[in-house]
C-alpha cells in the first residue's frame, strides 16, 4: 500500500500527517520524495543510516573521433547540444539522459558518464524505515532521485509506505505519486489554501488516483477548503485542529504520534480511514 | 558583415522580439550588400533548450553580430564560443537598431540572465 501526501504550496502539512501516519503504523516505510529541501529526517531522527549517491548518465565527447556529422545535435529533443567552431559543447543541465546522442553516433565519439546529482539515505526509527532522498544544491531535476527512492521500495514487501511529496503539481509530483495507491491532499482553511487544493485535485483526478482531503489547521467558523470539497464531493479523510500544542512539538521536530496518546488516537484513526479507503478501491477497482 | 535582431513579425519596420530564444522570425541583415532577409526560428516551438537552438541556427548564419534585447546563459555561451558580439537592442524598431549599430550607437549587452525555461513573462 502507497500513500502519497501532496499538497499545492509548503507549509500546508504533508510532513506532519506523513510523518505521524508512518510512526502510527505498526511497521511501515517513510519517503521524503520532496529532495530540495527533505525534512522528514529531522522529525525521525533515524540510525543506522546509509548513504548512497546516485548518478545520472551525461554523454561525453571525444573530440579526436567526433566529425562534426551533428547526428546528435539534430537528435536531441532537449536541445542539450551545440556544436561550434569544430567543437561539441554539451549542456549538461539541459540533458534528460535519455542516452540516445551516445546510440546515434556513427564515429562512436560519444560515452556516457557518471553525473552525481545527490543522494538516498536510508535508516530506521523504531518501527519506520526512512528513505531520504537529497539532491545536490543547484541541481535541475530530482526526478531521477525520485525514481530511485520508489524503485527499491518495490523490495520493502508489504509494509505502507507513506511517500512525503514535493510541494506543488509540477513534474517532480507527478514522478512521486506516480505508482502510488492512493492520494491525500492536505489543505489550509483559507481561500488561498483553496487555489492550492485544487491544483492537486486537478492533478489527481489527472492521474485518475483515488484521494481524499484532509483538512489541516481548522479553526471554529468557515473553512473555504472543506466548502471547495463538499461542492466537488471530494471525501474528507479528517480534520486536524490549529492547535499550539501540535505546533510545537512540530516546530520542536518531534513525532507528535510517539509524545501524546491523544495524537497518537488522532492519527491511528486517520490511517485507519485512508486503509480502508485504499482496500474499498482496491476492491472497487482492482 | 550580416547581423541578426529577433523580431515579431516578417516586416520592413518591425519591432524587436522581446525574447531571443522565442523569436518566431529573426531578420538578417547584410551590411556589405544592404540586402535584408527574414528567417523563420523553428526552435521558437522547442519543449527546452530554445536559446542552444535558436544560438546553433544564428550561428550557423555566419553572423558577426547578434542584436537582441536579452539573452539567456546557455544561447550566450554558444554565441560566445563562435566568437559572435552580443549588442543590446534599445525600444527603436529593428531597422531603426541597424542603424543604431551601424553608426556605433548600441553597447554591448552586459546582462545575462540565467534563462526563464517557459516561466518567463513574454
Amino acid at each position: 500500500m502507497r500513500i502519497a501526501v501532496l499538497s499545492g504550496k509548503g507549509g500546508t502539512g504533508k510532513t506532519l500527517i506523513s510523518v505521524n501516519l508512518a510512526a502510527a503504523a505498526q511497521t511501515s516505510i517513510y519517503v521524503d520524495c520532496d529532495v530540495e529541501e527533505p525534512n522528514g529526517h529531522l522529525f525521525f531522527k533515524p540510525e543506522g543510516v546509509q548513504d548512497e549517491e546516485t548518478a545520472i548518465n551525461i554523454p561525453s565527447v571525444d573530440e579526436e573521433l567526433c566529425n562534426g556529422c551533428r547526428i546528435c545535435v539534430d537528435f536531441c529533443n532537449f536541445n542539450a547540444l551545440a556544436y561550434i567552431n569544430g567543437k561539441l559543447k554539451i549542456f549538461e543541465e539541459v540533458c534528460h539522459s535519455c542516452g540516445g546522442c551516445a546510440l546515434f553516433c556513427p564515429e562512436n565519439a560519444l560515452s556516457e558518464k557518471d553525473k552525481f546529482i545527490g543522494k538516498v539515505q536510508k535508516g530506521v526509527s523504531d518501527n519506520v524505515t526512512v528513505n531520504t532522498g537529497i539532491l545536490n544544491i543547484g541541481e535541475a531535476s530530482g526526478i531521477p532521485l525520485i525514481k530511485k527512492l520508489l524503485n527499491e521500495n518495490e523490495l520493502a514487501g508489504g509494509s505502507p509506505t507513506f511517500i512525503d511529496c514535493p510541494p506543488g503539481s509540477a513534474c517532480i509530483v507527478m514522478e512521486s505519486i506516480k505508482d502510488a495507491d492512493y492520494c491525500i491532499l492536505v489543505a489550509e482553511p483559507t481561500l488561498f489554501g483553496v487555489h492550492n487544493l485544487n491544483m492537486v485535485y486537478e492533478l489527481v483526478k489527472l492521474f485518475d488516483k483515488p484521494h481524499g482531503v484532509v483538512l489541516n489547521k481548522c479553526l471554529e467558523g468557515e473553512n473555504p477548503a472543506e466548502e471547495f470539497c463538499l461542492e466537488k464531493g471530494i471525501r474528507i479523510l479528517g480534520r486536524i485542529p490549529f492547535d499550539d500544542e501540535l505546533g510545537i512539538l512540530n516546530s520542536n521536530a518531534q513525532i507528535a504520534v510517539r509524545e501524546k496518546e491523544k495524537y497518537r488516537t488522532m492519527f491511528s484513526s486517520l490511517l485507519q480511514i485512508v486503509t480502508e479507503e485504499v482496500r474499498h478501491e482496491t476492491v472497487a477497482n482492482p | 558583415m550580416r547581423i541578426a535582431i529577433p523580431v515579431d513579425e516578417k516586416s520592413i519596420g518591425a519591432s524587436v522580439c522581446q525574447s531571443f530564444g522565442r523569436a518566431p522570425y529573426f531578420l538578417i541583415y547584410d551590411t556589405d550588400s544592404k540586402e535584408s532577409e527574414f528567417i523563420n526560428n523553428s526552435a521558437a516551438a522547442s519543449q527546452g533548450g530554445a536559446g542552444i537552438k535558436t544560438a546553433q541556427a544564428v550561428v550557423d548564419y555566419r553572423i558577426g553580430a547578434l542584436l537582441t534585447p536579452r539573452c539567456g546563459e546557455n544561447a550566450s555561451e554558444v554565441i560566445n564560443a563562435a566568437n559572435i558580439k552580443i549588442y543590446k537592442t534599445t525600444d527603436a524598431s529593428a531597422p531603426d537598431n541597424i542603424n543604431a549599430f551601424i553608426n556605433g550607437k548600441l553597447s554591448l549587452l552586459d546582462e545575462i540572465h540565467r534563462g526563464f525555461h517557459n516561466h518567463g513573462s513574454k
